[in-house]
């Protein structure tokens, strides 16, 4: 430390302008990228995500002989192999979770907060950084999984290719639903900023409500089930049987899916905004 | 230069700081003191803009804190030790940090040089004792070369060679002419390291003095007297306004009379002394005066000082 004579004022140039979205988004990708977690929890989506469409389809194709032919006629090859890739969400989901609850956790958020004071921006920073990355891969894998899975079900069982009617659909979409669902995710904890609460909430949501819900008589059942995200996604393996009864058709149901996570992040960022840190 | 104005913040129904209003200088050591629970921390946590006030203002270098343009570059700050990310490297969690403000790379390296943690920087925070995590969070807080420095409770689990560094971190930032405020519970230690003290209790503010002024003060001497006359040695005390109390050991301690005014004034009366010792109070048992009334959890009411200040660890 050099002693310098006492001035009044410790004046020193500051480069103009401000800190930006990009100066954050920067910040962010070393976040995400300097702890081991993310690592692991992307590789085990994508491991998840391949091993269990590969599983799917290598006993599909054993099987083949002995199925009924109204069973092989249904069959949809592209939607078989893509089931791997619905098991993964949850992973990803967590992973959504984590990234928002561990600044809490940690008190990272102080450090992050001390650096930028403006909250919103902060939270778009994370989400446009782990967005892109929790689409790319889910994106990938979907892709990685379409083609395993249709190499696996080879002649006789019936297979697909990226021109198959529909299936190029099915690929991309569960790619952007899977994707979606880690920022869906990420909202819910911005505001719930617990781990355990915010997961639990999110597996709630997928999973429990839905089961939940048969209970209830057919008709609120029919109504209502067609607004979870299960049932959304659910749409986009069906291309060549039309989208399941009291379901929204694919896309209609992406929007529906990018409209739950647009609401969760607004409420996300007024909830940030309004709490102490 | 830090301006706090009726600052006030709320805890349900629990009033944490209470109209806190007082000026930070730059070129000083500032202390901020106050018994554990007293709102300091949350006082920072304001001037920070992570807490947000009920009501009053807290300014940094005129602004809020909100709307600084590059926060690091003006500001740092050590809040609470280990509130970092256990899983990232001490490295990492600075070059996040440097990247949100636009903060060259090699300052990274230079502050970590400078908190003596370069041989462990690739190391992950969790494996960190204490001490490091607090050496890598005043890194963090010299990362952007700020002119105002906040530190809260920054020797807690440093060994005394840390204490002593830290010390003479916070008087050399201050020479160079920057505004250092740094948060104890311990007198004594602000005794030597702060140029003045804002002391607290209970969320309001006590008094802003210099140490100088509060050591003069502290010193204000009390008198051992014993003599065989006690009865008439203190009503002539009480006829001059002296305070006298008596003592177990049947002594008798004055106040508001120093030694030579008493000698004299027993010469005069033709009363006898045994005894005549002027006694000097502690900067700790000065504090504790200052603070006794707003004190937030204390064992029993007639606790010592001593055991006050093992309750607060």
């Amino acid at each position: 430390m050099t002693s310098t004579p006492a001035t009044l004022n410790y004046e020193k140039p500051t480069p103009g302008g401000r800190y930006s979205l990009w100066d954050l988004m920067r910040s962010e990708w070393l976040k995400l990228s300097s702890v081991r977690s993310t690592f692991w929890t992307l590789g085990l989506t994508v491991i998840i995500g391949l091993g269990v469409s590969a599983i799917a389809s290598s006993v599909t194709r054993s099987h083949w002989s002995s199925q009924s032919a109204s069973s092989r006629a249904s069959f949809d090859p592209t939607s078989l192999s893509l089931t791997g890739v619905f098991v993964a969400q949850l992973i990803i989901g967590v992973l959504g979770v984590m990234v928002m609850s561990g600044e809490y956790g940690t008190g990272t958020i102080r450090a992050t907060l001390s650096a930028a004071p403006r909250r919103p921006l902060v939270l778009l920073a994370k989400v446009a950084v782990f967005g892109a990355v929790a689409l790319v891969v889910a994106l990938v894998t979907s892709f990685l999984a379409f083609f395993i899975g249709q190499t696996l079900l080879s002649a006789p069982a019936v297979h697909a290719t990226l021109s198959t009617p529909g299936a190029l659909r099915e690929v991309v979409g569960t790619g952007l639903f899977i994707g979606l669902i880690g920022i869906f995710s990420l909202g819910l904890a911005t505001i719930i900023r617990h781990t355990a609460g915010a997961i639990s909430t999110f597996v709630a949501i997928l999973l429990v409500v839905p089961n939940i819900l048969r209970a209830f008589p057919n008709s609120v059942f029919n109504d209502a089930i067609r607004y979870f995200p299960s049932r959304i996604g659910a749409a986009f393996l069906s291309s060549n049987q039309g989208p399941p009864r009291n379901a929204f058709s694919p896309w209609i149901g992406l929007l529906v899916m990018a409209a739950y996570t647009v609401a969760l992040l607004i409420l996300g960022a007024m909830v940030m905004v309004r709490r102490d840190a | 230069m830090i301006e706090a104005k009726g600052l006030t913040k709320r805890f349900g129904d629990k009033l944490a700081v209470d109209q806190l209003s007082f000026e930070v200088r730059p070129g000083f050591v500032t202390g901020f003191l106050g018994p554990n629970g007293s709102g300091k921390s949350t006082t920072m946590r304001m001037i920070m803009g992570l807490d947000y006030a009920n009501a009053g203002d807290a300014r940094v270098n005129g602004h809020h804190y909100h709307d600084l343009r590059w926060p690091l570059r003006e500001v740092g700050a050590l809040l609470e030790a280990r509130a970092i990310h256990p899983g990232r490297s001490a490295r990492k969690h600075l070059l996040m940090m440097a990247a949100a403000n636009r903060i060259a790379r090699r300052r990274v390296d230079e502050v970590l040089d400078v908190v003596g943690l370069t041989d462990v920087a690739n190391q992950r925070v969790g494996k960190f004792s204490l001490g490091m995590g607090q050496r890598l969070g005043i890194a963090a807080a010299l990362l952007g070369d700020p002119g105002v420095l906040l530190f809260d409770e920054p020797i807690n689990g440093l060994d005394p060679d840390g204490i002593r560094w830290v010390r003479l971190l916070l008087k050399s930032l201050a020479q160079e002419g920057r505004t250092v405020f740094v948060s104890s519970h311990l007198m004594s230690e602000m005794a030597l390291t702060a140029d003045e003290v804002v002391i607290i209790g209970k969320g309001r503010l006590i008094v802003q003095i210099a140490i100088d002024e509060l050591l003069a003060q502290s010193s204000r001497r009390s008198v051992r007297v014993s003599s065989p006359d006690l009865a008439s040695l203190r009503s002539a005390l009480d006829g001059v306004g002296a305070t006298t109390s008596v003592e177990d050991d049947g002594s008798l301690t004055v106040r508001g009379k120093d030694h030579r005014e008493i000698g004299t004034l027993a010469a005069q009366r033709s009363i006898v002394l045994y005894e005549l010792t002027p006694q000097s109070e502690s900067l700790e048992e000065a504090f504790m005066d200052l603070t006794e009334s707003s004190v937030e959890y204390t064992g029993s009411p007639s606790a010592s000082p001593q055991q006050l200040k093992e309750t607060e660890r």
